[in-house]
């Protein structure tokens, strides 16, 4: 095994063999945030119940009640709540990914490893509470009578997974900016708030005419959450045309993100 | 056979990049204001800035032989801890090239990313991850390491409720029970108490001896370094001074603590000698008031620097400047400024002074020197055509603590306080 360090390094260069190398790292950070995350909080696994339960109610009652959003014909809770909680993977996802490597400057100064592990293992710190409100969801669904699809069961796994590289992609970008400029976790919560608007959360995707409806496929969470809500609520077929607009925007994100990051990378130890 | 092959090492700071953090906000302003400005900025700062420059490390080479322990010396600044950084690629050189023929551990820490909400057991495995140990070699060496460090019985405590020994000993336990072909270590050995340290010393030379890993070892305790390294490479101001065995290495070593002769400055730029070349010190010595030369004062001496200085250019005024610095990186902590001249000096007029410096109100350590020397434009003006800088050349000043109380001194100054008590 031959090791060669060089001024320049091929930024472009995605070491698979060498991540492997590193799982159980990523492993053992990932089990970290989650050991700390629910020990320090007493309240710990109920926290992640009641905060998009909180969220799904109060909702409810100003969108659906009070504005009466359109739902697609399906009772309120349910419809929000569905696109919520894969709002809330990406929103919350975005927000640590973003101050995964200042929160470990610790160990960036200290120890080499391939620095992707910090917000991927962040990514999937998240995916516990995602877990947890998903077992809502089934409540939910049983409570309102509603089944899933079986393409929606199989379309699940690539939905969650589309999450996590939206969030990834984004992530990396603003983590890495967050290293050199410091006011990027200042504004950074306000441009997740006002996302949540562009995204169908709390409104159906057909609110926007089917002619112009790609363009909300930008925001890659768009198709994942309108596929989500056909396929576990079968009320409607599924917009192949969105998800495949959401898929290109979300790899295009993942590939800036990723390239950006691997421009400046090797100079985090040097600048953080 | 080689296992690490460095070839022309350089590593540039540009000073003044870790000063403050960029503001996105500021930074998007300035484009959007006066993006041609900018685009030319960005231009500029590619072709650097020499005054901004700093390197850190310059055009270094030597090679290691696996089995060989190699000890690191110099003084502060020296460029020890940037060496280790860019072996264990935490940070990529500016130039030059590194070749490892094998896994790097590097310990330039002891309990790097321990949680302090996390057990010592859950802490062992965490730390022993990220130090580069697979989750299955920790298992196996698990009950060595607990037994190491002396905390079985409080190994499911969160380490918040540790000691500051108790915690030092286990992270140095699981450090200890890293096994890479290269082990990196800075400073480490610096920490516990006596016999703590003794026994790390001890499964040092056990690991280096008898298990023949290459071993780098960087350290302040001389003695450490002696008893471990069979070569030593001695660097000075980010240049290598000398490779060799370690004998004649420590000699090098003491050679460079009380070096004061000077070379005329040519005006040829340097890291630490740098100025116009009309005017240049030509000696600087330390001593303390008796004439003694020292550089290891106690707090309340005082210090006594003689400076001769050759004038070959006709300048008004002449002015002298010494600066106490920790590190380059964080700037100047304080300075005294003497006036040697206000009149019109001709060429040829050489001089010497004594600056006298009371070293009350200073916290015990190493601190750096920096030396300038120029005339009435340079002070006021910054204009550069009559100056002469000698930075960390010579020195350091070693303040030592006399007293239980003065070692527990934090920072690096107190400022005189009184205090009334009201109830």
């Amino acid at each position: 095994m031959e090791i060669i360090i060089r001024p320049k390094s091929k930024w472009w260069h995605l070491d698979l063999g060498e991540l492997w190398t590193f799982r159980d790292l990523f492993y053992f950070l990932t089990w970290r945030d989650v050991k700390v995350k629910y020990k320090q909080t007493i309240v710990g696994v109920l926290w992640a119940v009641f905060q998009p339960f909180v969220t799904m109610v109060v909702f409810s009652v100003f969108f659906g009640r009070l504005a009466k959003m359109p739902s697609e014909g399906v009772p309120y809770p349910i419809f929000v709540y569905t696109g919520l909680i894969f709002w809330t993977l990406f929103s919350a996802g975005l927000t640590d990914t973003s101050g995964s490597f200042v929160s470990n400057s610790q160990i960036v100064t200290k120890v080499y490893f391939p620095r992707v592990i910090l917000p991927t293992a962040t990514v999937l710190t998240n995916m516990v509470d995602f877990a947890i409100a998903a077992i809502i969801l089934v409540g939910l669904m049983f409570y309102y009578h509603y089944t899933p699809t079986l393409l929606g069961i199989v379309l699940i796994p690539v939905l969650i997974l589309m999450t996590i590289l939206s969030t990834l992609g984004v992530g990396l970008l603003f983590g890495s900016l967050n290293v050199k400029y410091r006011d990027v976790r200042f504004i950074l919560p306000f441009f997740i708030q006002l996302l949540i608007f562009i995204t169908p959360v709390i409104y159906p995707v057909t609110i926007v005419s089917e002619k112009y409806r790609w363009i909300l496929g930008l925001n890659p969470m768009s198709g994942v959450i309108d596929v989500a809500r056909a396929g576990l609520l079968g009320i409607k077929s599924i917009d192949w045309g969105l998800l495949l607009v959401s898929i290109i925007s979300m790899t295009v994100y993942c590939v800036v993100g990723y390239l950006y990051f691997k421009v400046v990378e090797r100079y985090f130890a040097d600048v953080i | 056979m080689a296992i690490i092959e460095v070839t022309n090492l350089g590593k540039k700071y540009n000073i003044g990049e870790r000063q403050n953090y960029l503001a996105l906000r500021d930074t998007l302003t300035y484009i959007i204001k006066s993006p041609l400005k900018w685009f030319g900025g960005k231009v500029k700062s590619l072709q650097s800035r020499p005054d901004n420059e700093f390197w850190a490390l310059r055009d270094v080479n030597f090679t290691v032989k696996k089995g060989e322990v190699l000890g690191i010396i110099g003084r502060n600044g020296a460029g020890k801890s940037t060496l280790l950084k860019i072996l264990s690629q935490i940070t990529p050189p500016t130039t030059g090239e590194i070749r490892l023929g094998g896994r790097v551990g590097s310990l330039l820490e002891v309990g790097t990313g321990f949680h302090p909400e996390l057990t010592g057991r859950e802490n062992i495995f965490l730390n022993g991850a990220i130090l580069g140990m697979r989750k299955k070699e920790i298992e196996k060496k698990f009950d060595e390491i607990v037994e190491f460090s002396g905390v079985e019985k409080f190994i499911d405590t969160p380490v918040k409720r540790y000691s500051s020994g108790m915690y030092v000993r286990l992270a140095f336990s699981v450090a200890a029970h890293l096994e890479p072909d290269i082990l990196i270590i800075d400073e480490v050995l610096a920490v516990g108490d006596s016999e703590f340290q003794k026994k790390c010393l001890g499964k040092m030379e056990e690991v280096t001896k008898k298990e023949g890993r290459t071993v780098l070892f960087v350290s302040h305790n001389l003695a450490a370094v002696k008893k471990l390294c069979d070569r030593c490479v001695v660097l000075n101001n980010g240049s290598k001074v000398f490779e060799g065995g370690t004998e004649k290495a420590l000699l090098a070593y003491d050679n460079l603590q009380s070096s004061r002769e000077l070379k005329m400055n040519k005006g040829e730029y340097n890291n630490n000698r740098r100025g116009s070349g009309t005017l240049s010190f030509t000696e600087i010595e330390m001593f303390d008031t008796n004439d003694k030369k020292r550089n290891m004062f106690n707090i309340g001496e005082t210090v006594r620097f003689k400076m001769s200085y050759a004038v070959l250019n006709e300048m008004e005024g002449l002015y002298v400047l010494i600066s106490l610095y920790k590190d380059r990186l964080n700037g100047v902590l304080t300075t005294v400024k003497h006036e040697l001249r206000n009149n019109v000096i001709k060429k040829g007029e050489n001089g010497s002074a004594i600056v006298d410096v009371e070293l009350s109100h200073i916290c015990p350590g190493e601190y750096s020197l920096h030396f300038w020397l120029g005339d009435k434009m340079a002070l006021h003006q910054g204009t550069p055509l009559n100056y002469d800088v000698v930075d960390n050349v010579v020195g350091p000043l070693v303040i030592k603590a006399s007293s239980e109380e003065e070692k527990e001194m934090a920072g690096y100054f107190t400022l005189p306080s009184n205090m009334n008590i009201l109830k």
